[in-house]
């Protein structure tokens, strides 16, 4: 009985945590099938955790908001407004909620909103995780990602990016984790996609994180580490050695995604329970 | 990934103790607890058929249209073949059968028929989906004009709503005619249902989705239609598929007024307004009938001429001569809607609605009204009477051709001005055909137009609603 509950309770902790390679170890060892070898940092004390557990405006002390449409719709020809309106953006019932509208504002087709912790949260290596519902419908394009925190000063791709997860309305099975930087940005980032098995990420919640320690990214979907990313990846600059902050946003059309068809059905809801940061 | 492999198997291993300590918790059920229950079989056409299957093709379809093909296949020994006829086949106007399980299935567990298909050329399948069992189809589905080509795809049928389907017998049905005249081969192979788990955002619809506004009186029985359910594929296609009315849970805002029951069958039993919307697996369907009900109905007086000095063209108190259509649809300046459609306790009625103008047409055979003296119609004005509304009826006759143009037709029409209209009670309208200036010739007789637009009014409609009956000629 105490082996079944000390099982019980590492699964909860799996499925809580999800990603933990630690508790996955230990697992191994109890079962006597360790053939894995790999080396793994342990990130398990939690330096900043949002759990949306206060309705109304997101928490001013963590959270930032981009407002507009940035430079050529932020960069990629996205055609959404971002305010900082509820509309757009609040906190309800324990999530954080992001919504796209489509209505005429301010010369845009559709409104949206684009948080960030720049000058709130940042942070050199650690794992970063959310938990999130997605939106769905041809052109949506939410994304739970980072930026180096000198980005001022050292513009991108030099300063560098890690997308955690973006994803494309119209493949609601497949996710994609990517890092930007110097001589391998944009169409020359280094990425993986995820595809869930039997399964949508608009239907219900999935966590999405990365482990980030010295030269080395690893990305994960649930309890599924799908891909690391190491110095040797990158044909460029290794820039992932400072800190980054974080952002999360739900964008309507764009490069990557296309724009929304006819068939798009709007508002759509970006929901995410939390975000939670460990060292 | 060697990392995925392994979080895989450990977090399965966990599983596996996880759920066979709780399941060693449960209370077992009593000796006494008996479910019925059907075999949850995926397989309809795997290799050759699964289970009990068995091939009914519709009459008047090619009764061998379908085979088994060892040659031809996506997978496996065999696939299914339909050969479409030909025009003109002796064997048969077109492929259709369907593939019942008389044993009934368990589809609760699965969300999508699925299967591979690809044809001899790029064509479109008129009809294709399952719950047609011969019988009562309570939960039929059918994926309309599937378009299908020349390579093998997979297609995707999802289920309304797998929670009804406990016990189905409908497994597999299709309905497809020659395309352009001409018969090709299409096949269907791996077909099965199952739980693909990515078959998601239901978004179902009554009325086709538009919220829909009739008038009506006591006793007028409507069906719901336009009952449709869409899902997002993992594909990130939507997969709107037509669904029998039993998928549906209706409801009526006011019972006094209209019921529907689970036929999506709307019965008028009182006056005001009822609003008919519809649930499905929880959702609320997009689109509602509102009925306004005008309350009794008052019948047009009983014609009581005798039958033989009458050519009746529309009565339920006489033989009436064939019709071809009761509103020929001249695009793209008509904008009347309806015709026939109204039976109420038994008397048909004509309601048209957005009236500019209308025509019956009953050209198979014209008729010959050169004996008779008089038309007689019953008209109902729906709405109040301005000064300058007016009905026009119009007569028109194909002349010695028979046919439409020619250069022989001839045609008169009768306006009848406000004064002599009246709204919401029927106005007996006996007009000599002597009125109708300008038909000259009535032995070919086959039009009769309402006209509540013209010149006078700027080519504006000045009537919009109006009820018809007793449409007849007499001496």
């Amino acid at each position: 009985m105490k082996m079944n509950t000390d099982h019980q309770s590492k699964t909860k902790r799996l499925l809580m945590h999800l990603g933990s390679l630690v508790i996955i170890a230990s697992g191994f060892s109890l079962m006597q099938c360790s053939d894995d070898t790999q080396k793994v940092t342990n990130f398990n004390t939690i330096v900043m955790q949002d759990e949306f557990n206060t309705s109304g405006a997101p928490n001013p002390a963590t959270w930032n908001y981009n407002i507009g449409t940035g430079q050529n719709g932020w960069g990629n020809s996205e055609l959404q407004y971002y305010t900082d309106r509820s509309k757009n953006v609040t906190v309800q019932n324990g999530y954080l909620i992001i919504t796209a509208e489509k209505e005429s504002f301010n010369g845009s087709a559709y409104t949206s909103a684009r948080l960030l912790t720049k000058g709130k949260f940042e942070q050199q290596y650690g794992r970063f995780e959310a938990r999130m519902r997605l939106p769905w419908g041809q052109g949506l394009w939410p994304a739970f990602w980072m930026l180096g925190a000198d980005i001022d000063t050292n513009p991108w791709p030099a300063a560098g990016e890690i997308d955690i997860m973006e994803f494309r309305g119209q493949n609601p099975s497949v996710v994609l984790g990517t890092v930007h930087g110097p001589g391998y940005s944009a169409g020359e980032s280094v990425s993986k996609s995820y595809t869930l098995k039997n399964g949508r990420f608009d239907t219900e919640f999935h966590v999405f994180g990365i482990e980030w320690g010295p030269e080395y990214v690893n990305f994960y979907v649930d309890n599924v580490l799908y891909n690391q990313i190491t110095p040797a990846d990158v044909k460029g600059e290794w820039v992932f050695n400072k800190p980054f902050f974080i952002l999360i946003n739900l964008a309507v059309g764009g490069n990557f995604v296309g724009a929304p068809n006819s068939e798009t059905v709007f508002p759509q809801t970006l929901l995410v329970d939390y975000v939670r940061v460990y060292k | 990934m060697k990392n995925m492999r392994t979080n895989t198997k450990t977090l399965a291993i966990l599983f596996g103790i996880m759920s066979t300590f709780i399941v060693g918790c449960q209370r077992n059920l009593s000796d006494e607890v008996e479910f019925a229950k059907y075999p949850n079989t995926p397989g309809v056409f795997i290799d050759g058929f699964v289970g009990g299957l068995q091939y009914f093709p519709f009459a008047g379809s090619k009764l061998n249209a379908f085979t088994v093909d060892t040659e031809t296949r996506y997978a496996g020994t065999a696939s299914m073949r339909i050969d479409v006829p030909n025009v003109g086949d002796a064997s048969g106007a077109y492929a259709g059968a369907i593939f019942p399980d008389a044993g009934g299935r368990d589809l609760s567990d699965f969300d999508a028929l699925t299967f591979w298909a690809k044809a001899t050329q790029a064509g479109t399948i008129n009809e294709i989906g399952f719950g047609n069992d011969f019988g009562e189809n309570k939960y039929m589905v059918t994926l309309a004009n599937m378009r299908i080509n020349t390579t093998w795809t997979k297609y995707t049928i999802p289920i309304p709503d797998p929670f009804l389907l406990t016990f189905e017998k409908g497994m597999f049905w299709y309905a497809e005619g020659p395309e352009g005249g001409n018969g090709y081969t299409f096949w269907i192979d791996e077909l099965k249902f199952e739980k693909l788990g990515t078959v998601a955002q239901p978004r179902p619809a009554i009325q086709n989705g538009e919220d829909q506004v009739v008038s009506s009186f006591i006793g007028v029985n409507t069906t719901l239609t336009g009952l449709t359910q869409t899902f997002n594929l993992a594909s990130g296609q939507n997969q709107t598929v037509t669904v029998a009315p039993s998928y549906f849970t209706f409801t009526s805002s006011n019972v006094d007024v209209a019921r529907v029951n689970e036929k999506g069958v709307v019965s008028v039993v009182g006056a005001g307004t009822a609003k008919i919307t519809a649930l499905l697996g929880g959702v609320r369907a997009k689109g509602s009938l509102t009925i306004q009900s005008l309350g009794q109905f008052t019948p047009a007086p009983v014609p009581n001429r005798p039958a033989a000095n009458v050519i009746s063209v529309f009565s339920n108190a006489y033989t009436n001569v064939p019709v071809d259509f009761y509103n020929g649809f001249f695009a793209p300046f008509q904008t009347t809607l309806g015709g026939a459609d109204l039976n109420i306790n038994g008397d048909n009625i004509i309601q048209y609605t957005n009236l500019n103008f209308v025509a019956t047409e009953f050209k198979n055979p014209t008729i010959n009204v050169s004996q008779m003296t008089h038309f007689h119609v019953d008209i109902q004005i729906r709405e109040t009477i301005d000064p300058a509304d007016f009905i026009t009826i119009e007569l028109g006759d194909f002349g010695p051709n028979g046919a439409f143009g020619g250069g022989d037709d001839k045609s008169g029409n009768v306006k009848f001005l406000s004064a002599s209209l009246s709204s919401n009670q029927w106005i007996s309208l006996d007009i000599p055909l002597a009125n109708f200036t300008g038909l000259t010739n009535r032995s070919n007789l086959a039009q009769i137009f309402f006209i509540s637009a013209d010149g006078t009014s700027n080519n504006t409609p000045t009537i919009s609603t109006i009820l018809v009956d007793n449409m007849y000629f007499y001496k």
